[in-house]
């Protein structure tokens, strides 16, 4: 498979995974050695970011993976701002993945915040992938300010509804210049491989894998699902595309009227 | 508010099938009436197992952990089921910032990191700046703090909230204004309407997390669950940055308590009321405190209930003196901190001590 490349930082794997919901960190550990996933991001309010002890940071190998910290609870720019700076203090990591969501029940993103903190952070020189809703235009902005990659939701957080903003990913996709994260909602590995075959660079599980009765093969199972997707959006899929194909007849009479 | 005139009892075996087949974590007053009928108690395995499902898609496999620190039990209010009313006589204790800063000591070194601040109505001493203190000094300990005291104004409760204080638990004890009447016969908590306009002041106030229960026990429990659904989805429509959870206080025995007055409620009740709100309210954090029994306990994180306190103690000093004052209320779970972690650990669950992050508040 080809190399997945964010802020030129080269992965092999097109699967992040994220590290909440599971039933304790040992469970959690072998999801993630399952998944092949070498981006792992955990949620900074449940995690002792300045505590090299805490259960799940250990439970994290960072020279297998990359920490990509989110701010997940932040009601607004300035929270996600500060929670960002904590992290990049304990840690020394500069990646973040931004995440504004006041709405507590469905977790959607704040545009509005979520811009303003993500202009803040790139200046600051934080390496940023936001998470947000699937607006073209504002995917557009953010790449604009220098964010790393943008993060759209497929369905709200947990919901495991798949790929129902489908329509608008298709345009960030068309018309992206990082990478295009696919984030939330997807809850079988069949929305996973539909999302890479839309042409998503990557995507983001964790519901799916936690809450699943064996997280392991849940896993395995995303993994195998990423791969074949990308392999297929590689291969051309002989899909229904907007655009007119060469493979239509309807001009192929002036060659042959030669 | 909605109107209870079709009373639960008139909700047939028809509405309820209706009312699963909503989708799971909606609210309608329509729907969580038919859960709490009596109809719906040939359901209730089956709602259990929605509850549960719901649950741990929303909330994944984990329960949160927390414990009550109680900070005084001096009281100006009289309310008959409390064993801290103002008109029993006890030795009260108040404790000094640095007491208070012990026991916490104490609960830190259990591993606690979310810590429910408690006091009875002793504004004189609990005040704003002695709240905002010691607030500011559990910081560095604690990564969630929260109160669960007397009824403040919004001014009040945002300077709490600027000590790095994110969430008040108040309860409306019963939303049946006669029944709220009898048991509470003086003081300020005596004025029903300024009571219920509590969670309004939390929430103008920036709170992010909002407990709202009845003392059950008290008045129907039906009727009292409806009460709650309606309150909950009006503050979730207007407040939409803040997150509503429900606790279930049980009406438990307690010192200087006559017990042949109140209604208790059995276990079966206890748990349709759980899942009904569940299948209603797929976000909303249900609490269950040590005042439920352990066994009660181990199946309830089964089917719904995503917070709960362990090895409390509910009288001020409790911690670093325990038997050695009157209680708010009996404990029934005496199991201690690491024995419940265990037990959730048991169910295939994580016990998640830390869930917030002072640093959200401020630096």
């Amino acid at each position: 498979m080809d190399k997945l490349v964010i802020a030129g930082r080269e992965f092999n794997s097109r699967l992040l995974v994220g590290t909440g919901k599971f039933a304790s960190c040992e469970i959690m550990a072998e999801a993630l050695e399952k998944s092949g996933a070498e981006i792992v991001t955990v949620a900074l309010r449940r995690v002792d970011i300045e505590n090299e002890n805490d259960d799940t940071l250990r439970a994290i190998d960072v020279k297998k993976y990359l920490l990509l910290p989110n701010t997940s609870g932040a009601r607004n720019a300035e929270e996600a701002v500060r929670l960002s700076k904590l992290a990049r203090a304990a840690t020394g990591i500069n990646w973040v993945k931004l995440e504004v969501t006041p709405d507590p029940y469905y977790l959607l993103p704040d545009p509005i915040e979520t811009l303003k903190a993500a202009e803040i952070l790139v200046k600051d020189g934080f390496i940023v992938l936001p998470y947000i809703n699937a607006d073209p235009v504002l995917s557009r902005r953010l790449q604009d300010i220098g964010t790393a990659a943008v993060m759209p939701l497929g369905s709200p957080i947990g919901s495991n509804q798949g790929l129902k903003t489908r329509a608008a990913l298709e345009i960030i996709i068309e018309q992206a210049n990082v990478p295009v994260i696919v984030d939330a909602g997807l809850g079988l590995p069949s929305h996973a491989a539909e999302a890479m075959e839309m042409g998503a660079d990557a995507v983001l599980i964790n519901t799916a894998i936690a809450t699943a009765n064996e997280p392991g093969r849940m896993a395995t199972a995303f993994k195998l699902a990423v791969e074949a997707g990308r392999i297929a959006y590689k291969a051309g899929v002989a899909a229904s595309g907007r655009r007119a194909n060469a493979s239509s007849p309807l001009t192929g009479f002036l060659r042959d009227n030669k | 508010m909605f109107s209870t005139q079709k009373h639960s009892g008139e909700v047939s075996s028809r509405d309820v099938e209706r009312a699963l087949g909503t989708p799971a974590g909606s609210y309608s007053p329509q729907k969580l009436l038919a859960l709490i009928s009596p109809a719906a108690e040939d359901y209730l395995e089956k709602m259990a197992q929605l509850a549960r499902q719901l649950t741990l898609q929303r909330f994944g496999r984990t329960v949160r952990l927390y414990a009550p620190l109680y900070l005084s039990n001096y009281c100006v209010n009289g309310c008959a089921y409390c064993g801290f009313n103002k008109d029993h006589q006890f030795p009260r204790i108040r404790l000094t910032i640095d007491k208070a800063l012990a026991e916490a000591d104490i609960i830190a070194k259990e591993g606690f990191r979310d810590l429910l601040l408690v006091s009875s109505e002793d504004r004189q001493f609990v005040s704003v700046d002695y709240l905002c203190e010691l607030a500011s000094k559990l910081r560095p300990k604690f990564s969630s703090l929260s109160v669960e005291i007397y009824q403040m104004t919004t001014e009040e409760y945002a300077k709490l909230f600027a000590a790095g204080i994110e969430g008040v638990t108040l309860y409306q004890e019963t939303y049946d204004r006669e029944t709220y009447r009898k048991y509470h016969h003086s003081g300020p908590k005596a004025d029903y309407d300024y009571r219920l306009s509590a969670p309004d002041s939390i929430a103008h106030a920036g709170m992010r997390e909002i407990g709202i229960g009845v003392l059950l026990g008290l008045f129907d429990w039906r009727l009292e669950t409806l009460a709650l659904g309606e309150h909950a989805h009006y503050l979730m429509k207007r407040y939409w940055k803040s997150r509503v959870s429900f606790s279930f206080p049980r009406l438990r025995p307690a010192k200087n308590v006559d017990r042949t007055q109140f209604a208790f409620l059995s276990d079966k009740n206890l748990v349709q009321m759980i899942v009904a709100l569940r299948l209603c309210f797929a976000d909303a954090g249900l609490v269950l405190s040590t005042r439920e029994s352990a066994a009660l306990r181990d199946h309830l994180i089964e089917i719904g209930i995503t917070k709960v306190s362990a090895g409390s103690r509910t009288s001020p000093g409790g911690y670093s003196q325990p038997r050695n004052a009157v209680e708010q209320f009996e404990i029934d779970d005496t199991r201690s901190p690491a024995e419940v972690a265990e037990m959730i650990k048991a169910h295939g669950l994580e016990p998640v001590w830390k869930d917030w992050d002072s640093a959200f508040v401020k630096d």
